[in-house]
């Protein structure tokens, strides 16, 4: 089964359609959105209504921070940026879009794989797994061979080998990596929507559970369109300059 | 998870084993059938005695990983591979010939077939690192030979591929690699450097022909660093008939610096070929190894030295290309041989390492005449060998990066495709004659080149013709 890895989409609607059409071309079996459809970005409405559709015919989606936010029930405060969009978002969102980020859980199961937007130790505390140490307490919180997450916005990718080891790996775009072997895996597929790696090409992922084999893919979208429209919105302006740079 | 009473008969997913080839440290080879592959195959079946022995275990998953991703004639063809979670196994074609340890009794060997060996690894190494693959375990038992002579390489269980994780970096403290061919930067844990693969290939020529291993067979860490400082005896001290251009070549692969080294596995390939093209150095007259003071300098040098770079086989093939032209100086071509000289130039200002081939052809009436023979053909070679490197001379390039071959053949296109497959050339540059009659009667040379040629190739033009 080939499962299309999504995550970090935060309303960018030229980013999420660009990797849509990219997938498109190689005809996932299964979509998986792995949290935050909005923030950040000038579409929510779209973006939301795009994950829907997608979920209605069999794509998993989980919860992240900003759609917690934007539903109402996030516990801490966002840094004054985030929590500006999301005082933005929430008024323009109808009813059955807030219902649909109500009823997101936080992790989601298929087969050997495990997925969840920040962490599987405490899905709903948001830490992030930013280091071989995280990714070790990853591993150890679940059983599953491969887990998949996001959250951290930089593609990345773990293994924990047979002996304990942890080995880092900065992902090449479009390589297929086999993820074979006595060792299990955590990737990070890296954010469609706003790309923070010097790179502003939407991230996402591909892995065919059969072969067990991920390709990190980078596609090359609207960027500049993206970020017009988080100008003409009048989010603050570090948020547009983003786009343009992934900084 | 793996058993280790394995015996002929037994069937493990389709493949029957039928005779245990190797008894291997790390995994035992069998030679296999199977009722849907002909050819003889080999199942190599990893050692694996648990926790104990990492090595074993990760040095397989490493090999399953890159193998598969491997092709040409320089690898042995992948076939199959068997899951961790069952059997772990690789099947691949069984390569016929002996390992270059089968020579080992022989040593010393030839001069010519030290270097012919020598010119055989190194281009197999050139087509492993153009798939972005550093060997890092390249020895006499992991050399094989086709029955045509073209060297194979076998066991990646210690390889590092640019584009995917390096499971043994991660795992591991100690260097990885084979005490007596490891290069100082694998003994500083540095993996990603194909020239590495270089001075694995000198310390076996130096073995190959003097019978002695260069820095011995250390046993311990500290034995194995020394290398970094203790350079090893001239070749010519512990063998009177080694040529001066040996010497030089295998101590430039020794080298402790990389940088030092030949650029790419290609550029030894063209010198182990032409001996005559190398402008000798000191190296190849050294008669001892340095005094005291230079290697103490080294030894300060290489207290507590970490690795520096990162680097990649990719990164090291494109800043060193082997740029061939292909260069017509029967006269009229002036204006042609003109703007041919002006983009040389270009390309050879763009890619710093790179190394320039200047070749032409005589056109010869028949196939088998051999220029050398006769005092016409010897004066007609030295006559257009003067004219090439005059034509080169305004580029004003170092010797070590340039040099000149004169091919006799009747058929000139093929010649040139010959001489690019054979040196692997990455960029042929050549001149597109003038329409003429007899081009349109003899067909046009450069567009023959264009159609055959391995490589890229770029086809100048006059620069009036060029509107």
């Amino acid at each position: 089964m080939l499962l299309a890895l999504l995550t970090d989409l935060h309303a960018n609607r030229q980013a999420l359609s660009a990797c849509l059409d990219d997938a498109a071309d190689f005809s996932p079996d299964r979509y998986v959105f792995l949290g935050d459809y909005v923030g950040y970005g000038a579409d929510p409405e779209w973006v939301l209504d795009t994950v829907m559709h997608y979920v209605e015919w069999g794509a998993i989606a989980v919860r992240g921070n900003h759609d917690a936010a934007t539903a109402g029930t996030l516990r801490r405060s966002m840094r004054p940026d985030a929590q500006a969009v999301i005082e933005w978002t929430r008024p323009r969102l109808a009813s059955h879009q807030r219902d649909f980020l109500h009823s997101l859980p936080l992790t989601a199961e298929l087969e050997q794989c495990f997925f969840a937007h920040a962490n599987p130790w405490q899905p709903e505390e948001w830490e992030y797994v930013l280091s071989p140490a995280d990714a070790a307490h990853a591993l150890a919180a679940v059983p599953h061979k491969f887990i998949f997450c996001g959250h951290a916005h930089d593609p990345a990718l773990y293994n924990l080998s047979s002996m304990g080891k942890l080995g880092h790996y900065l992902p090449v775009p479009g390589q297929a990596i086999p993820l074979a072997g006595p060792r299990r895996w955590l990737a990070i597929p890296g954010s469609a929507g706003q790309p923070r790696d010097g790179n502003p090409a939407a991230a996402y992922a591909l892995f065919d559970t059969d072969s067990q084999s991920l390709t990190f893919r980078r596609v090359p979208y609207d960027n500049a369109g993206a970020a017009a429209a988080v100008r003409a919105a009048g989010l603050p302006e570090p948020l547009a300059r983003r786009l343009e740079t992934a900084g | 998870m793996a058993r280790l009473d394995f015996q002929p008969g037994q069937q493990i997913d389709g493949f029957t084993l039928q005779e245990k080839l190797a008894d291997g440290g790390m995994a035992t080879i069998w030679a296999v059938s199977h009722a849907h592959f002909r050819g003889e195959m080999v199942m190599k079946l990893p050692r694996l005695r648990g926790e104990d022995d990492p090595t074993a275990i990760v040095g397989f998953e490493t090999e399953q990983m890159i193998l598969p991703r491997l092709h040409g004639p320089h690898v042995p063809a992948f076939v199959a591979s068997g899951d961790f979670t069952a059997q772990p196994y690789l099947v691949m074609e069984r390569v016929g010939g002996a390992s270059l340890r089968a020579r080992l009794d022989d040593l010393p060997l030839s001069v010519e077939v030290v270097a012919s060996i020598g010119a055989r690894v190194a281009e197999a190494l050139h087509d492993l690192h153009r798939q972005q693959v550093i060997h890092l375990d390249i020895k006499p038992s992991n050399i094989l030979f086709r029955p045509d002579g073209t060297a194979v390489l076998v066991d990646f269980g210690l390889a590092r591929h640019d584009r995917l994780p390096d499971l043994l970096a991660e795992e591991f403290r100690l260097p990885l690699g084979t005490a007596p061919y490891m290069s100082p930067e694998q003994v500083l844990h540095d993996r990603n450097e194909p020239r590495s693969d270089l001075f694995a290939l000198g310390v076996m020529l130096y073995y190959l022909l003097t019978g002695v291993r260069p820095f011995g067979f250390p046993t311990s860490q500290a034995g194995v660093r020394k290398r970094l400082w203790r350079d090893p005896t001239p070749p010519r001290a512990l063998r009177a008939d080694c040529p001066p251009w040996l010497q030089q070549i295998i101590l430039r692969c020794l080298a402790v610096d990389p940088a030092q080294r030949f650029a790419t596995a290609a550029e030894l390939a063209l010198v182990l070929r032409h001996p005559d093209q190398l402008p000798l150095t000191a190296l190849a007259d050294k008669r001892e190894a340095d005094a005291l003071w230079p290697v103490f300098k080294r030894w300060l040098r290489a207290l507590g030295r970490e690795p520096v770079a990162q680097h990649s086989a990719a990164e090291r093939l494109d800043r060193a290309p082997i740029v061939m032209v292909a260069v017509d100086v029967s006269p009229g071509q002036e204006a042609l041989n003109e703007s041919l000289l002006r983009s040389v130039r270009l390309l050879m200002s763009v890619a710093g390492e790179a190394r320039l081939a200047c070749v032409s052809v005589l056109k010869t009436q028949r196939i088998g005449i051999d220029f050398n023979e006769d005092e016409a053909g010897r004066n007609l070679r030295v006559k257009r060998m003067v004219s090439v490197r005059h034509w080169a001379k305004p580029l004003a390039l170092p010797e070590a990066r340039i040099t000149f071959h004169v091919l006799a053949a009747p058929d000139p296109a093929s010649a040139l495709v010959e001489f690019a497959r054979q040196n692997q050339v990455d960029h042929l540059i050549m001149g597109a004659r003038e329409s003429s009659a007899l081009r349109r009667h003899l067909g046009s040379v450069s567009a023959q080149v264009v159609a055959e040629s391995p490589c890229s190739v770029t086809v100048v033009r006059r620069r009036e013709q060029a509107h």
